[in-house]
């Protein structure tokens, strides 16, 4: 009896629970804009609320996961998207986004406070966001402490006084790890296969992710018991450790190898198919902004495109915005990036 | 509403309790993974052949490693595991309900987090390997065995194991002849559920196995994901599922031959004190032996979570109550959501699986439907989100933004557990109690609820607290679909764990200390709220 009833119930609220968000979809086109993401994007909350004033539309995020699988699942509803915005694609990626179809063009007026070289699709159909560059990050009190100098090029790793003190993540299972084999290509051409026998030989650790590497393994993160004083993370990670510090330290415990830096940048496209274009324009308008674009280092880590947007006093201690990263073209990233990971993988890990 | 007045027939009860179950996992699971498969497989028109796949040297590896692994993590956790359970079914002693709830606590953890405790516990050097995987997989499943053989054992009538005492049977010849016997069906139904969550596990493989091992499931993720090889995944996919039924029906063909009729008694009835000195140090070997195998990862989450600079200070749980920016509402907010979908879940797994129980267990009950909803458990949890994604994009199905698609999914996962733990509880009821009573007059509905219910009231609410875990703790599907304005615990800790800084990693620890907290006390209070009075807790 209970039984019965309890059944009818759950069966009753789950399709009750399920209509509204059934039938609610194309009435709420109108007053709400929905952006599709990955789970770094951050905003605060009167930045969001500072959009929502002006446009009069409400900002709902959706979605979750990395930058891949957020791709992953924008391909498969290609046409009939999530949101109207999708937020993430990094220029790794781009080339299979505009491949899929996913976005329509939009040039917006904002533009013009871009710096070129960020700008990776001339059709306008992804624009420039934010950009955040992958590099060796180095321990510089394990330095300091065995009094050797810390590595200043790629190509310093595969000598002797480096050997067992570099941990790397993965390519096939990490972005920041296949943008560091990226930088390798970029940086050596064809030779990068020697140059990861040489890094192998010197005893370069490989993990899966960055959150072992950076949190386990490199010995510079705050707390961390790792023993290893080189690893691939950010160009923003020195001012986040002297930000998520208590007392905040006087200079950062870590630096970035300049030159090794690989450039990503990450773009934001309206999805063919959207609800609400129009609401969608606004929304990468206002992504543009000054007002957003300064909210970017301390919430997601990353550098504004915007070049008449402040950088917080952190970052503009701490911070160093690299003059002129590695970099690939997207579209020769996307031909290769299978085979590579394959021969890196066999070079490297068989 | 009163049985007598309005008879529950019990034809119509047998539909409810076939019906809701199986369209339940038509539309939430059978569906989405056929749309995502039929997706993957259709490519360029027509079906592609799925033979180079197949016969590619990498697959034949992965798939090797992959049911090895499993088969020597089952037998692992079930050695680590079955001292504690025989100890939880058989005696009683200050403490034991709580012992019962922290078991659980290492299921519910995020398997990053773990993965990197047990990276600071192990030796360098031996940290990473295959060795470590079955550590950490006995480690996160102890808590299956724990509590679905435990829970068995403690209704076995504890006389027939004294009877062959009496005539002369010694304790291994007692324990081959009589006890393994009793509770092999409950035997089965954990190793079954412990090979399903070794055989489809991914992070910790990734990561403790270090670079080279790969499940199927990683696999599965590496093409979808990465390489964007949708049809290799469907392939790998279907060859997972493949694996998991043949898993899934040599366990019921295994339970149906062993499956004994007895008496289930109560465990007011069978738990005894340990009166002898070396009864109390079985006692005390046994659980002291557990509490340190699954209590040193468990400390340096706490220890992680206190850690600032060189000494200690609760900051990192002072700022879960400040807006972060990595999340889009505050951590204590992550809490809050993840109870509120954990009963959610709980509540649709205990009506369903609980349905689904009796449909199983009834004489000449449905195996098929019993190993139908075990399937969930092996399938690939990131085939299942994109499906998910993919199914329900057009009204009226359009679930893609709805926050209880994230209570549905996590009861698709415990749906099993709550059927594998009351069916062999309502399997055991003698059937000649329902004949006497249907005999003596008893409506349909009356025997349900004056025999069946009754008994099976203490499995249910095992059950409940099982599924609630299990939703506490979901990670692989709830990630997929859980919106950032509403994140769960084990997403929470993630992004925490995902930024560079001091305060970010003590916040993800802290996170994982009041997922470990929240774990033990919903689980402990679940198990406290009565069934019906009769006794039968």
């Amino acid at each position: 009896m209970t039984v019965l009833r309890g059944a009818l119930l759950a069966v009753g609220l789950v399709l009750l629970a399920a209509l509204p968000a059934g039938c609610g979809g194309d009435d709420e086109g109108q007053t709400e804009v929905v952006l599709v993401t990955h789970d770094s994007f951050a905003i605060s909350d009167d930045v969001k609320r500072a959009f929502e004033t002006e446009s009069g539309l409400t900002l709902r995020i959706l979605g979750s996961g990395d930058a891949s699988e957020m791709l992953t699942k924008a391909l498969l509803t290609a046409g009939n998207p999530q949101g109207d915005v999708l937020f993430g694609v990094d220029n790794n990626l781009l080339s299979r986004a505009l491949e899929g179809d996913l976005f329509e063009e939009y040039e917006p007026p904002g533009l013009d406070t871009v710096d070129e070289q960020y700008v990776l699709d001339p059709e306008h159909r992804a624009t420039p966001i934010d950009h955040g560059e992958v590099c060796l990050n180095v321990d510089k009190a394990w330095f300091a402490e065995h009094g050797i100098a810390p590595p200043s090029s790629l190509d310093d790793l595969t000598r002797p006084e480096y050997e067992g003190l570099l941990v790397v993540e993965n390519p096939a299972t990490s972005t920041p790890g296949l943008a560091f084999l990226l930088a390798t290509v970029a940086h050596f051409g064809e030779g990068w296969r020697d140059y990861w026998r040489a890094l192998r030989e010197n005893g370069v650790l490989v993990v899966d992710g960055w959150e072992e590497a950076y949190t386990a393994r490199f010995s510079g993160a705050a707390g961390s018991r790792g023993t290893r004083p080189i690893v691939v993370s950010y160009a923003s990670s020195p001012p986040a450790e002297v930000y998520y510090r208590s007392p905040p330290p006087e200079e950062a415990p870590t630096a970035v190898v300049e030159s090794s830096c690989f450039r990503q940048v990450e773009l934001a496209g309206i999805l063919r198919g959207a609800r609400n274009e129009d609401g969608a324009r606004k929304l990468i308008d206002f992504m543009l902004s000054r007002r957003f674009q300064e909210d970017i280092p301390l919430s997601m880590f990353v550098f504004p495109v915007n070049s008449e947007a402040a950088l917080p006093p952190v970052f503009e201690r701490f911070a160093v915005v690299p003059e002129s990263p590695l970099e690939l073209p997207s579209d020769e990233i996307e031909a290769n990036r299978a085979d590579w990971i394959d021969e890196w993988t066999r070079i490297v890990l068989r | 509403m009163d049985a007598d007045r309005a008879p529950l027939s019990g034809r119509g009860f047998r539909a409810v309790s076939y019906g809701v179950p199986l369209a339940f996992l038509g539309l939430f699971f059978v569906y989405p993974l056929a749309a995502i498969l039929e997706r993957g497989l259709r490519s360029g028109g027509g079906l592609a052949s799925p033979v180079d796949v197949l016969t590619d040297p990498l697959t034949r590896e992965v798939v090797w490693f992959t049911v090895w692994q499993a088969v020597a993590s089952t037998a692992l956790t079930l050695a680590v595991a079955l001292p504690a359970a025989y100890v939880l079914g058989r005696y009683a002693f200050p403490g034991r309900g709580l012992v019962r709830a922290l078991v659980v606590v290492p299921f519910v953890l995020p398997t990053v987090v773990v993965a990197l405790a047990f990276l600071a516990i192990l030796p360098d050097g031996i940290e990473r390997g295959w060795a470590s995987i079955l550590v950490a997989h006995a480690f996160f499943n102890v808590a299956v065995v724990v509590r679905v053989v435990g829970t068995f054992w403690a209704g076995l009538d504890p006389r027939v194991s004294e009877a062959a005492a009496t005539l002369g049977a010694g304790p291994w010849r007692r324990l081959r002849e009589v006890t393994l016997p009793l509770l092999a069906p409950s035997l089965a139904a954990a190793a079954a559920v412990v090979f399903l969550f070794s055989f489809t596990s991914f992070g910790i493989v990734l990561i403790l196995g270090g670079p080279g091992y790969a499940t199927i499931e990683a696999e599965i993720y590496n093409q979808a994901v990465r390489i964007f090889d949708l049809r290799a995944a469907a392939v790998l996919s279907l060859v997972q599922l493949a694996c998991v039924a043949v898993t899934v029906w040599v366990t019921l063909r295994v339970e149906a031959r062993l499956s004994v009729a007895g008496h289930l008694r109560s465990e007011a009835e069978v738990l005894r004190r340990p009166g002898t000195a070396r009864e109390r140090a079985v006692v005390v070997a046994s659980l002291g032996g557990l509490a340190l195998f699954l209590g040193l990862p468990l400390a340096v989450l706490v220890e992680r979570s206190l850690a600032v600079g060189d000494g200690y200070s609760l900051e990192a749980y002072r700022a879960l109550g400040r807006p972060t920016s990595a999340l889009l509402a505050t951590p204590w907010e992550a809490v809050l959501n993840s109870v509120i979908y954990a009963a959610a879940a709980a509540a649709i797994a205990v009506v369903v699986g609980g349905l689904a129980a009796f449909a199983v267990a009834a004489p000449r009950g449905s195996r098929l439907l019993d190993g139908l909803l075990m399937l969930p458990l092996g399938a690939s949890a990131v085939m299942l989100g994109f499906g998910f994604v993919i199914a329900f994009d057009e009204p009226p199905l359009d679930f893609r933004a709805s926050r209880w698609i994230v209570p549905v999914v996590q009861a698709l996962v415990a749906l099993p557990f709550v059927v594998r733990i009351v069916a062999p509880t309502l399997r055991a009821i003698d059937e000649r109690q329902r004949e006497a009573a249907a005999l003596l007059g008893a409506s349909p509905g009356r025997v349900l609820r004056e025999i069946d219910l009754p008994i099976v009231g203490r499995a249910l609410a095992v059950g409940a607290g099982f599924a609630f875990a299990i939703s506490l703790g979901e990670f692989g599907a709830t990630v997929f679909l859980a919106r950032p304005d509403n994140p769960t615990l084990p997403v929470a800790i993630f992004r925490f764990l995902g930024r560079p800084g001091e305060l970010n990693a003590g916040q993800a620890y802290a996170l994982a200390v009041v997922l470990m907290a929240v774990t033990a006390l919903s689980v402990f209070l679940v198990e406290r709220v009565r069934g019906p009075r009769r006794g039968w807790i």
